[in-house]
C-alpha cells in the first residue's frame, strides 16, 4: 500500500473515507489514475448512463457525453438519469446534469451533436480522452470511430443490449498490466534454489540444539530447507518430484518430531505445517511462459526514445533475468503467515525482502542504463517534477513484485473483424459448427454475437431494426433470416443458424431492458476502470452475455 | 407528475405482449402481464445498501411498483462510492427511507414502502404479503433467517406442497469484484442451509498469535483490540469500540503501532487498523450493479414467466477477465430447514449438553451462533440451557456440565433448538447410545 504525505492525509480525507470500500482494493495510486481520466460517452441510453454511473460514483476525473438526440417516452421508460418532464430536451443535457449529482468530485459535460459530424469536423475531439465508450452506433459510424481511435491509441469499449443480449468489445491497442492481482499464485520461496541470503540463515539454525519451545516455533519454510538437505543426501540435489518421494520426504519431516520422555510425539503445528507444504512450496522455479514471451517482443527489443515504460522496465527485467537472476525472475519478496516466533518469522521475512532490495536494486541499474542508451536519462535526484519518461525506483520495486504477472493484452481492431477477410473465422465457425453437431436448442453465446450482427445488417438495409414495430413483425423475420444467411456466406459459411433465433431476435425488437443495462453497465465499468487503472486484466476482445441464462463468453474476434 | 406517457413501456412490452421460442413454457403473451407487474406484484427488497440500492431501481425500471425495503442501517460516508441513491447530505438518516423517497420522486407511480428496522421486526403475516423477496444482504445470519421464515410459511396438504405458500427467494451477494446471485424456491429448490457450505465460517486468527508470537501488523491490531481494549478502557469503563468513532481507531492505531515497533513488524497503518477492527470487505459500484441486476432480471422472470428462471446459482467474477459460473445448488435430503425430515441428535449418555451445543455452533451442517435448548418433560417446557437471556442463563449455566442421563434425557426425546439464525425453533429427536456402544 502506498504510503502518504501528511499533507495529503489531512486534505484527503474525506476522500480516504467516501473511496475506502474501493480503496483496498486498487489503492491509492489505482484511484489517482481514476482522478485524472476523461471518459467520453457516445449515446446516453440507458446502457450509457448505467456505465457512466458506475464510472462517477467511483471518482473518474470528468466525463463529456456526446448525444444529439432529444429525450423521447422511450427512453424514460428505461433511464434511470432521464426524467418526463424532460422529454423533447437534449438528451446529454439531461443525462449530464442528472449523472453529475452523484459525485460532486466528477466534472460532467456535454455535447449536442451527431457523431458522423463530429468525426468529420473535428476528430481530435474524441483523441483528447483517456478513454471513449459508445453505445447504440450505427454500424459505420462505430467503424468510423473506432479508425479515429485506434489511430491514436485511445481505449476504445463498445457496448449495447438488445432484448436479452449483452454485448460489450473493448478495442485497445495495446494494453499493459503491471498489477494484474491475479486471484491464486504460486508463493515465490525459491526452495529449489536458495539464494545465499537464505542458505546463511537457515544454517545458521540448528534443530538439534533447540530448546523445545524454538523447535516448535522455527517457521515451516526452514524445516523444509532442512529435511529437503537430508532427502537430497539419498537422492542427490534435486526436487522429490512424484508422490512416493514427495510423501518419503514427509516421512522424514514427521520423524523430526521432537518424542516427549515417554517417547510420544510432541504437538509441533509447525512440522504439520511443513508437511502440508510440502506439495505447494516444492515446485520448480521458473519465468512463466506469458512472461518469456513477452521477452521475445518487439516492444521490448526494440527500445527507441517513445518506448512506454513498461517496455523499458521489461527489456531490464530481462536483461536481469538473463544476468544476476540466473534465469530467474527477481525474487517476490513476501512469505506466507505461519507458525514461529516472531523473531525468527520477521528474520526470514527480512531474508526474504533484503533479496528482493538486491534483485530490484539489480533492474534498476539496467532500467538506468536503457534509459541512458536511448536518450531519456534519469534525473539524478528525481523529485516531484520528474521528467517524462523517466522511471523511479518505486515503479521498478512494483513491477518487480509483480514480474511473475505482467501481462500485455493486445486486441483486434474493429476494422479487422468487420472485414470478411480478416474476421476470426476460427472462433465464429468453431462455434457454429459445436452449436449444429450437438442439435441443442439452447442459445450459444456465439450465435448470439452473430445475430446482433444480421440485426445491425438489417439495419442498414431497412432502416429500423428487425421486430422493432409489431406491425412489420412478420415480414422482419424472413428478412432477418436473409441478413444472416448473408453474413455467413460472407464469411464462408454453408451452415445456418435454427430459426428459433431470428424468430427471438424479432421478439426483441431492438428493446433495451433495464436489468441487461443495468449489468452490462456494470461490467462494462470495471473494464473501464481496469484499462484506466491499468490494474486486473481486461477482456480481450468480447463479452456476451445472455441474461436469459445467466450465462456468458468471451470470445476473441 | 405524470405517470403515464407515451412509449414508457414499449421496451418491456416487447418481451411481455410477443411469444418466442425461448420463452417459458407457461408463458402467454398479453398486456396483462405488465399489468400485473404494475398493479398487483409486491416485492420485498431486504436491504437498502449497495445491492438494495440498485435493485430498488431496477426493480422500478421493470415495471413493479409495490415495493417494499427494510434496512435497519443508516448511511455512512463509506457508502457513497456506490449507493448511489445517497448524497452527501443524507449521512447519518435512515437507508430505507432515503433510498425510498428517492425512488418514489424519481420513478412516476412507483412507490416504495420502507421499514426502518430489522427483519426480525416483522411476523409471519407481513412476509406472507409478498409475492417474491429479494435480498441484498451482506449477513450471513441474516439470509438464514429470512430463508427459514419463507420455509416456515410453506403449507402442505397430505405431503404435497401448496404452490400457493410459495414465496420465491432472489438472493444476490458481493464482494469486491466477485459476487454471486441465486434463485430459492422454497421446500423445491437448495435453500441457504442446503448450501450453508458457500458461507465458510469466518476465520480467527489464534489467541496465542496475537498475545505471544504476532508476526503480522493484522496481529498487532487483534492484540489492541481484543486484549489491550478490555484492559485499558481508554474511554471509560465497559464502552465498546466504534469502528465510526476516529478517535477509537486512531487510539487502536497508535497501540497496534507501539506493539508492531516491539516485534519489528512493518506494515499497521489506519487503513489497515479500521479495516481489521470493522472487518471491513471491499465493494464497488460495478460488482453491486452486476449482481443486483442478476436479480432483478431473475424476479422479472418470476414474475412475468417471460423465461425460464435461473436453475439455481450464478457466480460472478472480474477480475482477470469477466467471468460467470452458472450451476444447480442441490437441495439436500436431509436439510435442516427445508426437508421436512426429523433430525437426529446422536450422543452418548456420558456426553454433556454442552457437547450438543458446541455440535450445533461447530457442525459445518448447522453453524449456530447461541443456539438455546428446551424441551419437554411431563407435558411440562424445561428450559435446559439458554445463552440470549442473561437471567436465564445464569440459572441453567450449570446444566453444561451435567450429562445427558443426568439431565434425564433418553432415547426419542425432544429437543427444541433456538437461535439466531432461524425465525422459528428446530426440532431434533435424541438417539443415544451408552457410551459403550460408540467405544
Amino acid at each position: 500500500m502506498a504510503t502518504q504525505t501528511s499533507e495529503q492525509k489531512s486534505a484527503g480525507l474525506d476522500k480516504n473515507n467516501k473511496y475506502d470500500r474501493q480503496l483496498r482494493l486498487w489503492g491509492d495510486h489505482g484511484q489517482s489514475s481514476l482522478e485524472t481520466a476523461k471518459v467520453c460517452l457516445v449515446n446516453a441510453t440507458a446502457t450509457g448512463t448505467e456505465i457512466l454511473k458506475n464510472l462517477i460514483l467511483p471518482g473518474i476525473g470528468s466525463f463529456t457525453i456526446v448525444d444529439s438526440q432529444k429525450v423521447v417516452g422511450e427512453d424514460v421508460g428505461n433511464n434511470f438519469f432521464l426524467t418526463v418532464d424532460s422529454v423533447g430536451k437534449s438528451r446529454a443535457q439531461v443525462a449530464t446534469e442528472l449523472l453529475s449529482e452523484l459525485n460532486e468530485d466528477v466534472s460532467g459535460d456535454f455535447l449536442e451533436e451527431n457523431v458522423d459530424d463530429l468525426l468529420e469536423k473535428n476528430p481530435a475531439f474524441f483523441t483528447s480522452f483517456t478513454t471513449v465508450i459508445a453505445t447504440h452506433l450505427p454500424e459505420r459510424t462505430l467503424l468510423n470511430l473506432s479508425k479515429v481511435l485506434w489511430e491514436k491509441n485511445v481505449p476504445l469499449l463498445v457496448c449495447r443490449c438488445y432484448g436479452v443480449i449483452g454485448y460489450l468489445r473493448v478495442v485497445v491497442r495495446e494494453h499493459t498490466i503491471i498489477e494484474s492481482h491475479p486471484d491464486n499464485s504460486h508463493e515465490d520461496l525459491r526452495l529449489d534454489r536458495p539464494f545465499q541470503g537464505l542458505k546463511e540463515y537457515c544454517d545458521s539454525l540448528d534443530l538439534e540444539s533447540m530448546n523445545k519451545k524454538d523447535h516448535s516455533h522455527t517457521p515451516w519454510l526452514v524445516l523444509i530447507y532442512k529435511y529437503l538437505q537430508f532427502w537430497q543426501q539419498e537422492n542427490g540435489e534435486r526436487l522429490p518430484n512424484n508422490y512416493k518421494e514427495k510423501n518419503a520426504l514427509k516421512e522424514l519431516i514427521k520423524q523430526g518430531v521432537r518424542k516427549n520422555a515417554e517417547g510420544v510425539p510432541e504437538e509441533e503445528e509447525n512440522f504439520d505445517e511443513a508437511i502440508k507444504n510440502v506439495n505447494s512450496s516444492l515446485h520448480k522455479t521458473s519465468v512463466p511462459s506469458e512472461v518469456k514471451a513477452l521477452f521475445s517482443d518487439p516492444a521490448c527489443l526494440d527500445l527507441n526514445i517513445e518506448s512506454k515504460n513498461f517496455w523499458v522496465l521489461m527489456r531490464a527485467l530481462k536483461e536481469f533475468t538473463e544476468n544476476e537472476g540466473n534465469g530467474q525472475l527477481p525474487v517476490r519478496g513476501v512469505i506466507p503467515d505461519m507458525t514461529a516466533d516472531s523473531e525468527r518469522y520477521i528474520q526470514l521475512q527480512s531474508v526474504y525482502r533484503e533479496q528482493a532490495a538486491a534483485d530490484a536494486t539489480a533492474v534498476a541499474e539496467h532500467v538506468h542504463a536503457l534509459l541512458h542508451s536511448i536518450g531519456r536519462d534519469e534525473p539524478l535526484h528525481p523529485d516531484k517534477n520528474r521528467k517524462p519518461g523517466t522511471i523511479t525506483d518505486d515503479e521498478v520495486k512494483t513491477f518487480c513484485r509483480n514480474s511473475a504477472f505482467l501481462t500485455v493484452v493486445r486486441c483486434r481492431s474493429l476494422e479487422e473483424e468487420y472485414c470478411p477477410e480478416t474476421a476470426n473465422l476460427e472462433e465464429l465457425s468453431r462455434h457454429v459448427v459445436e452449436e449444429e453437431e450437438e442439435g441443442s436448442t439452447e442459445g450459444d453465446e456465439t450465435v448470439l454475437y452473430i445475430m446482433l450482427r444480421a440485426a445491425d445488417r438489417f439495419f442498414s438495409e431497412y432502416n429500423h431494426y428487425p421486430g422493432a414495430y409489431d406491425n412489420t413483425m412478420e415480414a422482419d423475420i424472413p428478412r432477418l433470416k436473409s441478413c444472416m444467411n448473408k453474413l455467413l456466406h460472407d464469411w464462408g459459411f454453408s451452415s445456418t443458424i435454427k430459426d428459433d433465433y431470428v424468430q427471438e431476435m424479432c421478439r426483441f425488437g431492438a428493446s433495451e431492458l433495464h436489468t441487461v443495462s443495468a449489468f452490462m453497465g456494470g461490467v462494462a465499468a470495471q473494464e473501464v476502470i481496469k484499462i484506466l487503472t491499468g490494474q486486473f486484466v481486461p477482456i480481450n476482445n468480447t463479452f456476451i452475455y445472455n441474461a436469459q441464462k445467466q450465462n456468458s463468453t468471451t470470445l476473441k474476434l | 407528475m405524470e405517470v403515464e406517457w407515451p412509449g414508457r413501456w414499449n421496451h418491456l412490452k416487447k418481451i411481455l405482449e410477443r411469444n418466442g421460442p425461448f420463452a417459458h413454457p407457461d408463458f402467454e403473451p398479453s398486456s396483462e402481464n405488465l399489468s400485473f407487474v404494475k398493479d398487483v406484484c409486491k416485492i420485498l427488497v431486504i436491504g437498502a445498501g449497495g445491492l438494495g440500492c440498485e435493485l430498488l431501481k431496477d426493480l422500478a425500471y421493470m415495471g413493479f411498483r409495490d415495493i417494499h425495503v427494510i434496512d435497519m442501517d443508516t448511511i455512512d460516508v463509506s457508502n457513497l462510492n456506490r449507493q448511489f441513491l445517497f448524497r452527501a447530505k443524507d449521512v447519518g438518516k435512515a437507508k430505507a427511507e432515503v433510498a425510498s423517497a428517492f425512488i418514489n420522486a424519481r420513478v412516476p407511480g412507483c412507490k416504495v414502502t420502507p421499514h426502518f428496522a430489522k427483519i426480525q421486526d416483522f411476523d409471519e403475516s407481513f412476509y406472507r404479503g409478498f409475492h417474491i423477496v429479494v435480498c441484498g444482504l451482506d449477513s450471513i445470519i441474516a439470509r438464514r433467517w429470512i430463508n427459514g421464515m419463507l420455509i416456515s410459511l410453506l403449507q402442505y396438504e397430505n405431503g404435497e406442497l401448496d404452490q400457493s405458500s410459495l414465496i420465491p427467494m432472489v438472493d444476490g451477494g458481493t464482494e469486491g469484484f466477485k459476487g454471486n446471485a441465486r434463485v430459492i424456491l422454497p421446500g423445491v429448490s437448495a435453500c441457504v442451509e442446503c448450501t450453508l457450505g458457500f458461507y465458510p465460517p469466518q476465520v480467527n486468527f489464534p489467541l496465542c498469535t496475537i498475545a505471544h508470537t504476532p508476526r503480522l501488523p493484522e496481529h498487532c491490531i487483534e492484540f489492541v483490540r481484543i486484549l489491550l481494549w478490555p484492559k485499558e478502557e481508554p474511554f471509560g469503563a465497559g464502552k465498546p469500540i466504534d469502528g465510526d468513532d476516529p478517535q477509537h481507531i486512531k487510539w487502536i492505531l497508535q497501540k497496534s503501532q507501539e506493539r508492531a515497533n516491539e516485534y519489528n513488524i512493518s506494515g499497521v497503518n489506519y487503513r489497515l487498523t479500521q479495516g481489521v477492527v470493522k472487518r471491513i470487505m471491499p465493494a464497488v459500484a460495478s460488482t453491486n450493479a452486476v449482481i443486483s441486476a442478476a436479480c432483478a432480471t431473475e424476479v422479472f422472470k418470476l414474475a412475468t414467466s417471460c423465461y425460464v428462471p435461473l436453475n439455481n446459482y450464478m457466480n460472478f467474477n472480474d477480475t482477470s477477465g469477466v467471468y460467470t459460473y452458472t450451476f444447480q445448488a442441490e437441495k439436500l435430503d436431509d436439510c435442516l430447514v427445508c426437508s421436512l425430515k426429523p433430525q437426529t441428535l446422536t450422543f452418548t449418555e456420558t456426553d454433556k449438553l454442552q457437547d450438543i451445543i458446541s455440535h450445533l455452533q461447530e457442525s459445518p451442517s448447522y453453524q449456530m451462533k447461541s443456539p438455546g435448548i428446551t424441551t419437554c418433560v411431563d407435558g411440562k417446557n424445561k428450559t435446559l440451557y439458554m445463552q440470549t437471556v442473561k437471567s436465564i442463563e445464569v440459572k441453567t449455566r450449570d446444566n453444561l456440565k451435567k450429562t445427558l442421563k443426568e439431565l434425564g434425557l433418553t432415547t426419542g426425546q425432544e429437543v427444541y433448538v433456538a437461535d439466531v439464525t432461524t425465525p422459528v425453533s428446530l426440532t431434533f429427536r435424541l438417539q443415544l447410545g451408552s457410551s459403550m456402544d460408540n467405544s
